[in-house]
């Protein structure tokens, strides 16, 4: 499909993209599905995308080893993008005619990484209160939130995960305090003035939901419900309950919070799950069947490999760190061998972040994740363990007919690596997204630099 | 265990040599000795009565009697990892505060706050950085209720009950946005309280402190005695350049302090002066983000920076999800050097910035952290390159006593090696 098609139409096809075992690589369509979210007053949906990729020149990286971001592997690989789109990949048998041929021997090219679990923008750095804007803790519920009117452009820390991590897209969330956090967005890691500037086209919202400590925790705290996990789940159902009568009448009073759910319900909002816990997450699967909705994955999910088959057989990724534990109770039982313990069962994984720091080191979580598979005797490919921070991300956060893999007709979101992305000597020596050119390591001024930097210590540093 | 001797006879208890210590000699493998020299191939270590004996080329490997263990040729020997600054050993899950020592903000304490007697050994954190290959660490409170956040104890991670090292081996103060807050809003009113803390630690080395005018309680007074009188090193916690300026100002002040700079994100726009006063730096080894004020200026290239000034510099564990990302951290500062216009570490130097340079600032140079005849006998065998992501340690010796490697997460690892359940439940697969 083209990328810039149409909002109904590409929010349709990708909330289609995580049904299944999340280990296919093409997306059903679903062509008839209406877009949810009523127009405002001029006729057109709320808060549109205005972003547009900038202009690149037709480039051809030549001589590389290639991961093609869906598992497969190019030895002496040529990798060719022009008008902001993926042309073609191959041997060194393709003709480079046209194009500006780099020499990428001894090199690696990847898909752009991508991260479905960031707080850039809504937990920005500076991180100073007046900068907290991703937990709208004030009630449990908040379905009526967006991330993207959180978000600060202006977050030093998009450009750190681009020319460290080789971060291209990523998705936005809301925090965890509340069981309904909102909408999340999914942004192109392009500098911009505005959110809109930024917001991936064609992209599903998401919607942040979270289990166990957090929710309880916070309102339970404040002698209100839940204060338990019995209680998160009765405020949950009841919650799906009246969204459930809204989505069955005539829809015709608009209701922010209703608006969202009923998206989820349709299938065109993406439901995204912070849950540590194996117990919990099978009670949460079970609830989506009852009201009628599908988690498209858990997030932090520490205890997924418990449930590796109940995950593959619901179709639901597992985005997971490499390596954190115990900073909580639900993270006691975390392990180094969740991921590789996930793909054995043939389960989606996802590595991710939810942090300015390890976003900019996802392709090292990965291949520690890797490693501890194959100490456990669980060979997995490096081709594969890119699909952890490529693809499969994407296929969750329904944008996999757009990227996340590097195939003709994709978005050329592109990543040339200075060595094996999955060694800790290797960094991103160049950065394309849509074909532009956004981080070159060779060109100290290709590099971006945000408002708040300006004029201080260390502008335009390498960081 | 045996802990380290140590010439600071009042600070140290003296232990029997330990009952299990093994001699051995490994060979064959590529050996980092950890004092900042590359690693270099089919090398060899010996160990005995818990103590290096030799490190080096295994052709220079000494006459023995002890059997000689060839490992493959792709197998690494290095010292441990010494992690600083840690809370290992005080907290068994973080958000359960009632199993967590490292706080007490509710205590009338401070600088007498002590965590040697509060360490467990048997913890889960102690067991997992074992098995990753971390040997020693420096231990202290997280601060809470003032700018000294009490004295941190030096711990080996060792399969035994007795983790101390060095009790009492430094006191942490903060004198950055934190110290300032803690001290009522300002860094003014952090050096007011930090010049009062000293005046009375002074008067009462002097026998003149007075228990009616004093701000201090008597025990947060007699403990900064050590700290005026520079037997105990002062640990400053302080980011901004102008901070780590006007701490090193201090040294004017009070000629006798004995410091060491925990942060500093921006010591790279003063790494000369940091290197001409001759204060180590246990720096945050990759933040490269403007997360407060007092780090506008942060880069991954600050520790490369300051190491290339002269600074000696290690690699804050603090700074990181788990101390035992140390080895990812350092590798990290090596892949800088690839970087144009980035400053970095070679191989040595930062496999030393996690070995032997925070040994030495934890007063124990020459003991632990480097393969010097007479260092203690923690030794690790890795399974490939120490710095690579990925790589773990295959054995892991504690002053020469093999340990066990095994851990709540290597247990559940075990039993979730399939999803089996067809003859019982997962519950008796143990």
């Amino acid at each position: 499909m083209k990328r810039l098609a149409p909002l109904a139409l590409a929010a349709g096809l990708a909330a289609c993209a995580t049904s299944g075992t999340g280990n296919e690589t093409a997306s059903a369509s679903k062509p008839d599905k209406e877009w949810t979210v009523p127009t405002g007053q001029d006729g057109n949906e709320p808060f549109p995308s205005t972003y547009r990729p900038y202009p690149g020149r037709p480039t051809a990286l030549v001589g590389a080893t290639v991961f093609d971001g869906k598992g497969g592997r190019i030895d002496n690989g040529t990798v060719l993008f022009r008008d902001g789109e993926v042309v073609a990949i191959g041997d060194a048998s393709l003709s480079t005619d046209g194009y500006d041929r780099v020499d990428a021997a001894g090199k690696y090219v990847t898909p752009g990484i991508i991260d479905i679990h960031s707080h850039l923008g809504d937990y920005p750095s500076p991180a100073v209160d007046a900068h907290s804007d991703g937990n709208e803790a004030t009630s449990p519920t908040t379905p009526e939130v967006w991330a993207e009117h959180s978000i600060w452009p202006q977050d030093p820390g998009f450009s750190r995960a681009l020319a460290n991590g080789g971060v291209t897209s990523l998705q936005i969330l809301p925090g965890s305090a509340n069981l309904m956090g909102g909408r999340s967005s999914t942004i192109k890691n392009v500098p911009a003035r505005t959110v809109q500037g930024m917001k991936f086209p064609g992209a599903p919202y998401g919607f942040k939901m979270a289990c166990g400590e957090n929710p309880k925790r916070v309102y339970g705290g404040r002698g209100r419900m839940p204060s338990t996990r019995m209680g998160n789940f009765a405020v949950n159902r009841q919650t799906w309950l009246d969204a459930r009568a809204y989505a069955e009448g005539d829809r015709e009073k608009r209701d922010l919070a209703k608006e969202t759910l009923v998206g989820v319900l349709d299938g065109d909002i993406l439901v995204h799950n912070h849950c540590y816990r194996a117990d919990e997450m099978a009670l949460v699967m079970d609830m989506a069947k009852e009201m009628g909705y599908k988690v498209s994955a858990f997030h932090h999910a520490v205890e997924a490999y418990k449930i590796g088959d109940l995950l593959r057989e619901n179709g639901v990724c597992s985005a997971i760190w490499a390596d954190w534990y115990g900073f909580k109770m639900e993270a006691y039982d975390g392990i180094l061998e969740n991921a590789a313990y996930l793909q054995r069962e043939d389960a989606c994984v996802v590595i991710h972040s939810d942090d300015a720091n390890g976003i900019q080191r996802l392709n090292q979580e990965a291949a520690k994740a890797q490693a501890a598979g194959r100490r456990a005797g669980i060979e997995i490919s490096d081709a594969t363990v890119i699909s952890w921070i490529t693809l499969n991300p994407a296929k969750a956060m329904g944008i996999d007919a757009m990227t996340g893999s590097l195939e003709p007709g994709k978005m050329a979101d592109v990543v040339l690596w200075n060595g094996d992305p999955l060694s800790v000597y290797s960094r991103p020596e160049k950065v394309w997204i849509d074909g532009a050119l956004m981080y070159d390591s060779m060109d100290r001024k290709r590099r971006p630099v945000s408002d708040f930097e300006l004029g201080q210590p260390g502008e335009g540093d390498v960081k | 265990m045996m802990r380290l001797l140590t010439l600071a006879a009042s600070a140290i208890a003296l232990a029997a040599t330990p009952a299990m210590a093994q001699d051995f000699a490994l060979s064959g493998v590529t050996l980092a000795t950890g004092d900042g020299s590359e690693p270099i191939e089919n090398g060899a270590v010996l160990v005995r009565g818990g103590k290096v004996v030799y490190a080096g080329p295994a052709s220079g490997m000494p006459e023995t009697p002890i059997q000689l263990i060839e490992l493959p040729a792709d197998t690494w020997v290095t010292p441990g990892l010494f992690a600083t600054v840690t809370t290992l050993g005080l907290w068994d899950v973080g958000a359960v505060s009632e199993s967590n020592d490292t706080r007490a903000g509710d205590s009338p304490f401070n600088a007498a706050l002590d965590v040697s007697r509060a360490i467990n050994p048997d913890s889960q954190h102690i067991k997992i950085h074992r098995a990753a290959g971390v040997t020693r660490a420096a231990t202290v409170l997280t601060n809470t209720g003032s700018i000294f956040g009490g004295q941190g104890t030096v711990i080996d991670l060792g399969d035994d009950a007795d983790p101390v090292t060095t009790p009492r081996a430094f006191q942490v103060v903060h004198l950055g946005e934190t110290g300032a807050r803690l001290a009522g809003g300002s860094r003014a009113a952090t050096y007011a309280e930090f010049a009062n803390a000293l005046r009375e630690a002074r008067d009462f080395a002097n026998g003149r402190w007075d228990a009616e005018s004093a701000m201090l309680t008597r025990a947060d007074a007699e403990a900064l005695v050590p700290v005026v009188n520079g037997r105990q090193k002062l640990y400053v916690a302080v980011e901004r350049a102008s901070d780590i300026r006007a701490v090193l100002g201090l040294k004017r002040e009070y000629r006798s302090l004995d410091l060491v700079l925990v942060g500093a994100s921006e010591g790279w726009l003063v790494a000369p002066e940091i290197a001409a006063a001759g204060v180590p730096v246990i720096a945050d080894g990759l933040d490269d983000l403007p997360r407060s004020f007092e780090e506008l200026a942060s880069t991954q290239s600050n520790v490369g920076r300051m190491a290339a000034a002269g600074v000696k510099v290690a690699i804050n564990a603090s700074a990181m999800e788990n101390p035992r990302n140390l080895n990812q951290y350092a590798g990290n500062l090596v892949a800088l050097t690839r970087v144009p216009g980035a400053d970095g570490l070679s191989w040595g130097q930062a496999f030393a910035a996690i070995s032997s340079v925070p040994a030495e600032i934890s007063g124990l140079a020459g003991r632990a952290g480097s393969l010097v005849p007479g260092a203690a006998g923690d030794i690790v065998v890795w399974d490939g390159d120490p710095l690579e992501v990925g790589s773990v340690p295959t054995q892991v010796y504690i002053d020469g006593v093999a340990q066990p490697l095994e851990n709540h997460q290597s247990r559940l690892k075990d039993r979730y090696r399939d999803l089996d359940e067809s003859d019982l439940p997962k519950a008796f697969d143990w």
